[in-house]
């Protein structure tokens, strides 16, 4: 660094520390908002620069309505999906950077690397994109805030209405590693918990690319529902082979994970019927579709509740900044769990002691071509899972932080 | 009726699975080891090249309405194309240097490739359509086979026996192969040896862009689909013999035959199968099943 360079930054340090003794206790008079996302990667459809532009969307309609009297600032990195990357430049953005919460956090093992970073340098993590329920049970800690969607939520919403409109009899289709066992167990318990039976299950190398071995054993099993218990590419594929082989409609496909963007790139008439749970839907009502036709207006596709639920993450922080009057992490916490979140996301949203956010979640079936009648037309609402049901009840909870 | 424990209707049909998947393998491997055989070259851009194939029969459908059949032939002579201004750009400068440097040229090209197209598609990729033709399917008794699965394996086998068969067999081929073995002599007989250089890296490409077209009805059609792949392929390569043609061939469906039954008794192990054959076949035989020491 010249020295040029190192004073000018040194003045304006101390400016900005001057002017924030006029304003409410603002660490360096700005709250810095980091994003760090799969921006390359498997998920950067479903998070990746969608959620860059819904944080910066939450800021600008922040300051615009709320008025703060305090300076806001984005930043953004890709984590590639690694947690060693994540880790790294979470520790730069606290340490150095001087930036106060850190966002998205799409895929486990990013999301509790970087929860760890932020406990020790007593920064927020704020996570909507990560699905594992661990991130409010084992490893939970009371700076981190999990926001959209849990596995937990999409399994039972998922598994619990398939059984009960009568598919009694599952097999399933299971990514062989931790993600997709977890998802097997938590979907077979819902399963037997509303009286139907596992058949059983194949684990598929992961990733895979052909499925047609697996769901021809799927097939030869005679369930009535394929529960696919993987992501990505490896459940689009599944769903596309499924229907080549004449298993879809005779038996039917249930998605465990799967967002809009997956029902987008298959298309209609692939997924038609299947049944999925989603935090959101940009076709729900006014206030939805009036956000997500902005949102569309940039990005060209319609936001995935991810994204949606990136940007009231966001504006639900900064509330609770203006708030507590401060960026200290206790304070703003204490704001955020204490104000109730009523926007065009959740309402009624909560966040419980173990830092999950619970609200409604949705249960959905995906059109017919013929039923599809614009762009993105995609889902019939079957049901609202009011947020009592949807999300693990904390009774059941193995995080330290409730008081049971 | 039963074999070990597991169903003879079962069975089947995954054995038929796998040999659908092998003329998948063996297609790409082919490629491959034309282009090593013959060129010298580790061609780590195979599975873009194979992607490219995939997108551009996509894009032809969606933009310009333009059907399977057309883009079947379309799809490969455009990426060949591309192959060829790639060999007489920056290849052709590589063949006397290491193997090392002309993978390292191919892997990034790869990777630029595939950032391309992730940036302008999106990483979740796109549905193609089975054509009109092949769609449906055929009871066999013990499964129901889709017809486009069918016309995979025709059309792939079909491909490669040519392919071995010009190699081999024909005027041309021996030219080619000669071309390899001693340049000088016969360039001073008075053929052309870089132009039939160039034609052949621009085949070998075009193989994978066939392969690609070939694919986009059973997989869905996005940036990562060649490179998930091409680590498989190049163990085929490996297992059968770097450069052997016939070999390429034969070993990409007969791991694709083990493959498939990996699957019926240990399906978790599949992924490794490959690697552990290639293991075994490199201690014992270094130089590939049919491949020359």
């Amino acid at each position: 660094m010249t020295i040029k360079k190192a004073v000018s930054i040194a003045c304006t340090a101390a400016l900005a520390t001057l002017s924030a003794g006029a304003h409410a206790q603002i660490s360096g008079g700005v709250v810095k908002i980091g994003v760090l996302t799969d921006l390359s990667g498997t998920y950067s459809d479903l998070a990746g620069s969608g959620a860059v532009l819904a944080t910066k969307m939450a800021i600008d309609d922040f300051i615009a309505k709320e008025k703060p009297d305090f300076k806001i600032e984005m930043v953004s990195a890709d984590h590639q999906n690694k947690a060693d990357i994540a880790s790294n430049k979470a520790r730069e953005w606290f340490e150095r950077e001087g930036v106060d919460t850190a966002t998205e956090l799409v895929t486990t093992s990013v999301a509790l690397a970087v929860m760890k970073i932020a406990k020790e340098k007593d920064r927020i993590a704020l996570m909507s994109g990560p699905g594992s329920t661990p991130i409010t049970n084992e490893q939970c800690n009371d700076v981190s805030v999990h926001y959209t969607y849990d596995t937990y939520a999409l399994a039972n919403g998922t598994a619990k209405a398939v059984t009960k409109q009568g598919g009694k009899s599952w097999f399933f289709l299971t990514a062989d590693y931790a993600f997709g066992q977890a998802l097997e167990k938590d979907a077979s318990a819902v399963v037997t918990a509303n009286g139907g039976k596992v058949l059983g299950s194949v684990r598929h190398p992961f990733p895979g690319s052909d499925f047609s071995s697996f769901l021809l054993k799927a097939q030869a099993s005679g369930a009535q529902v394929i529960g696919l218990a993987n992501a990505g590419a490896d459940t689009t594929n599944a769903i596309k082979q499924a229907a080549e082989f004449g298993i879809t409609p005779t038996q039917s496909l249930a998605g465990l994970l799967m967002f809009i963007t997956d029902i987008h790139s298959l298309g209609l008439k692939s997924t038609q019927g299947m049944y999925l749970t989603e935090g959101f839907y940009w076709d729900l009502n006014e206030e939805t579709r009036a956000w997500s036709k902005r949102f569309f207006g940039v990005q060209k596709k319609m936001p995935t509740m991810v994204q949606a639920g990136q940007y009231s993450s966001v504006y639900h922080y900064l509330k609770a900044v203006k708030a507590a009057g401060s960026d200290d992490t206790k304070k703003v916490m204490a704001q955020m769990k204490k104000l109730p979140i009523n926007d065009f996301f959740a309402k009624n949203g909560q966040i419980r002691e173990d830092g999950r956010m619970v609200h409604d979640m949705y249960l959905m079936q995906v059109k017919k071509p013929a039923e599809s009648k614009y762009p993105w037309d995609y889902y019939h609402v079957r049901q609202v899972i009011p947020a009592a049901e949807a999300f693990q009840p904390l009774s059941q909870s193995r995080c330290p932080l409730v008081k049971k | 009726m039963e074999i070990l424990g597991v169903p003879t209707a079962l069975l089947g049909s995954q054995l038929l699975v796998g040999l659908i998947n092998g003329s998948f393998y063996a297609i790409l491997s082919l490629g491959l080891a034309i282009i090593f055989g013959l060129l010298n070259i580790i061609n780590f851009a195979h599975g873009a090249q194979y992607m490219m194939g995939a997108f551009i029969a996509w894009l032809a459908l969606t933009r310009f309405e333009i059907n399977y059949w057309v883009a079947l032939i379309a799809a490969p002579l455009l990426v060949g194309l591309f192959g060829v201004i790639l060999e007489r750009t920056m290849l052709r400068k590589l063949y006397k240097l290491d193997h090392l440097y002309g993978l390292l040229l191919t892997f990034g090209l790869a990777l630029i490739i595939e950032g391309i197209f992730r940036d302008q598609f999106g990483i979740s990729g796109e549905s193609y359509e089975v054509p009109e033709a092949l769609s449906g399917g055929i009871h066999l008794g013990f499964m129901f086979l889709p017809l486009y699965r069918a016309w995979v394996v025709v059309a792939a086998l079909t491909v490669c026996f040519g392919t071995w068969f010009m190699i081999e067999k024909t005027k041309l081929g021996a030219y080619l192969r000669a071309g390899t073995e001693n340049p000088q002599i016969v360039q001073a007989l008075g053929i052309n040896v870089p132009l039939l250089i160039t034609f052949t890296y621009g085949y070998g490409v075009a193989l994978a862009a066939f392969a690609g077209v070939l694919a986009a009805p059973v997989f869905q059609v996005n940036p990562l689909m060649g490179s998930n792949l091409i680590i498989v392929v190049f163990a085929v390569v490996v297992i059968g013999g770097m450069g052997s043609i016939l070999g390429s061939i034969v070993t990409g469906i007969g791991l694709g035959l083990v493959e498939g039954l990996t699957k019926v008794f240990y399906p978790e192990a599949s992924a490794v199968v490959v690697f552990v054959i290639m293991v075994i076949v490199l201690l014992v035989r270094p130089a590939g099943l049919f491949g020359k020491a």
